[in-house]
């Protein structure tokens, strides 16, 4: 029996059992598809997370104390920072440019204006940060050097935070109120966008000499450094460590680039991505069971036939290649449906809902190719069952 | 022996000098039932001529079941020799058993064995299909098939569209599309009344007539044997007696050969 043939008997049989044919073919579906949403999540988030992170320049390198592993996120927690603003000038001098250079501290706090108020991440900065993070300023200025230098009670906000506060109207020239000290708002830094649905852009620049007084504390976070290009980073990097090492003698450092940042986020998400798609393979393992049990329950309801067949001149393997071809049929039908079903439903995910989703390109074949191989395998044992019968006793049942 | 050996023997169909269609030696087989050996055949032995017609008689449990089984090979003696088409049963693996039984034997069953969803050109293009015949070729042969059995009138209809005698009329047109030497009959008119039973056994004997095909025909039932030339009658799982190896003139016990008796006694 040539291969074309064996497809119209196989194809002939399921039609003749609709129902079952589809039911069956159910759990292949729902396997398929909820791996190719799974996935085309996994992708969607980890292309708008690289996009966002992107964003900040590739030639960026955070500064920060302590020995950070990027391959084991998690161990060698931050240390306390012995960095003072005084070292922007060694770092400075390092990349050749002080206007490269940004000090950063980070909290967060309740702030009010007029009647409304909510809560904001802080972050104590100074006039390089626009340029450094390349972060426009939309409304209003920046604050200055000598602002930084003063301690200006000055604040520049993002921009969802000035929509928070001033709902629209313009806030430049306006107090705010900053844990329970008054700021001047001289500007507003353009929207940054949202990631998860969370907004990236809830936040309120004051000069890092002021906020250091707020907070009570001397230390910097961390220094970001901006790289002339992208080529610079990795000797920018030991550079810029082996200066705080002179410095600070018997302190560690860590220069973390955009590309390490990406690595451990895509890490961390292609982890997440294969145990969802384990669960949703899971699925389509049990839609196998499914399609080796009504195969079985085929081979027994089809006796006679497989008998006759036999008792015509079909040799064991025209009977097991006709009963794998079934089932083969069945997976990979079960498996195109489910790819349809899959890909609309990342597309109706990725604009129905704040969760991205993106359609690789490869998992619709990868899927096609699982589907065909779970018939193959699932289908082998009622197929060898259907090919091994005894005419005999398979024309005598009735 | 090689696929092109057969090829062979079969293009030279119907020339003198061939072997018989089928040749029993002291055939026996044996089953064993949990334990207990049950001889089905005890040592059965015959010979059936190239194109000849004739009736395997015996109540049932007699084994005649089982021989017809060994004489379509579907099944292996125990021991004995059993050549069908010239070839030693028992030396053919289960592929070369299908291929023989595909090339030289055409089955007829008493419950018709037709597909129910496929029609009628379908179910008798299915041996042809596993001789890796194609599409056009076998629709071509399939319709002549039928034609020859009085359906062409009913190429495309399925099984519950037709009468009984119609399905076992498709039944032997698909015994026949691969041009078999032998034609196995088991109880051909068991499921069917008088008048479809008698035309089933008027193409048979038409069949064997005009194209030379060997007719053995399976059946417990008198008057269906005695109208085939010659009755091997089983008992026990051994042949009772064979009407060949009588010399001529010898009363055929039939329920006919009865019946003519009674009348002229009358």
């Amino acid at each position: 029996m040539k291969g074309l043939e064996a497809f119209r008997v196989a194809f002939d049989a399921l039609r003749g059992n609709r129902l079952r044919s589809l039911l069956t073919m159910l759990g292949i579906i729902i396997g398929i598809a909820a791996v190719i949403v799974v996935v085309s999540i996994g992708a969607g988030a980890r292309e708008q997370i690289e996009s966002q992170v992107e964003g900040l320049g590739s030639n960026l390198v955070l500064v920060v104390p302590g020995q950070l592993d990027t391959a084991n996120p998690g161990q060698g927690a931050a240390a306390a920072s012995p960095m003072q603003l005084s070292d922007a000038a060694v770092l400075g001098a390092v990349v050749g440019d002080d206007g490269a250079v940004t000090a950063r501290v980070s909290s967060a706090a309740q702030v009010r204006a007029g009647s409304r108020e909510g809560y904001v991440t802080v972050q104590g900065s100074d006039q390089n940060l626009p340029y450094v993070f390349t972060r426009p300023v939309d409304q209003g200025e920046f604050f200055t050097q000598g602002d930084v230098e003063t301690r200006q009670r000055v604040a520049v906000l993002g921009s969802a935070t000035s929509a928070n506060l001033f709902a629209g109207a313009d806030p430049v020239g306006r107090q705010i109120t900053l844990a329970g000290t008054r700021f001047r708002v001289v500007g507003v830094l353009a929207e940054q966008g949202e990631s998860f649905g969370v907004s990236q852009d809830n936040e309120v620049h004051i000069p890092i000499t002021t906020a250091q007084r707020l907070f009570g504390i001397d230390r910097v976070d961390a220094f970001a450094v901006k790289a002339p290009s992208a080529a610079d980073v990795p000797a920018l990097s030991r550079g810029l460590r082996q200066a705080l090492r002179e410095e600070y003698p018997d302190q560690e450092f860590s220069a973390v680039t955009q590309t390490q940042i990406l690595g451990v986020i895509g890490d961390i998400l292609g982890l997440l991505t294969a145990v969802l798609a384990a669960i949703a393979g899971i699925s389509l393992l049990v839609g196998g069971v499914g399609v080796s049990n009504i195969m079985l329950v085929s081979v027994r309801e089809r006796t006679k036939e497989i008998g006759l067949r036999k008792a015509l001149g079909a040799r064991q393997r025209d009977v097991l290649t006709q009963f794998l071809v079934e089932a083969v049929l069945l997976t990979s039908v079960g498996g195109v449906i489910g790819i349809v079903v899959g890909v609309g439903g990342s597309l109706l995910v990725n604009s129905l809902s704040p969760l991205p989703a993106k359609v690789e390109w490869w998992s619709p074949v990868v899927a096609f190719v699982v589907s065909a191989a779970v018939g193959i395998f699932f289908g082998v044992f009622p197929a060898r069952r259907a090919g091994r019968l005894d005419p005999v006793v398979a024309l005598r049942t009735d | 022996m090689t696929a092109a050996d057969t090829e062979g023997s079969t293009g030279t169909t119907g020339g003198p000098g061939r072997g018989p269609a089928i040749e029993a030696v002291d055939v026996t087989r044996s089953y064993d039932l949990g334990g207990t050996v049950v001889d089905a055949l005890q040592g059965v032995s015959f010979v059936v001529a190239e194109g000849e017609y004739a009736a395997i008689v015996g109540p049932s449990g007699s084994g005649k079941s089982t021989l017809m089984h060994l004489l379509g090979c579907l099944d292996r003696p125990s021991s004995g020799v059993l050549r069908v088409g010239g070839r030693d049963v028992l030396e053919l693996d289960d592929a070369e058993l299908a291929d023989l039984r595909n090339r030289e034997i055409g089955f007829v069953f008493q419950s018709f064995q037709l597909l129910p969803r496929s029609t009628a050109l379908d179910n008798v293009g299915l041996p042809l299909l596993y001789r890796g015949t194609r599409r056009s070729e076998r629709r071509e042969l399939a319709e002549a098939s039928l034609r020859a059995v009085g359906l062409g009138h009913r190429l495309t209809h399925r099984p519950n569209q037709m009468s009984g005698g119609e399905q076992q009329r498709v039944a032997i047109a698909r015994a026949l599309v691969g041009s078999p030497r032998i034609l196995l009959a088991d109880e051909p008119t068991g499921n069917l009344d008088t008048r479809n039973g008698a035309e089933v056994m008027r193409i048979l004997e038409e069949l064997n007539a005009e194209q030379g095909v060997a007719v053995v025909l399976v059946t417990h039932d008198d008057e269906v044997a005695g109208r085939a030339r010659r009755q091997v009658r089983v008992r026990d799982g051994l042949v009772e007696r064979d009407t060949a190896l009588e010399p001529p003139g010898t009363p055929r016990v039939t329920a006919t050969a009865r019946h003519a008796a009674a009348e002229q006694g009358a």
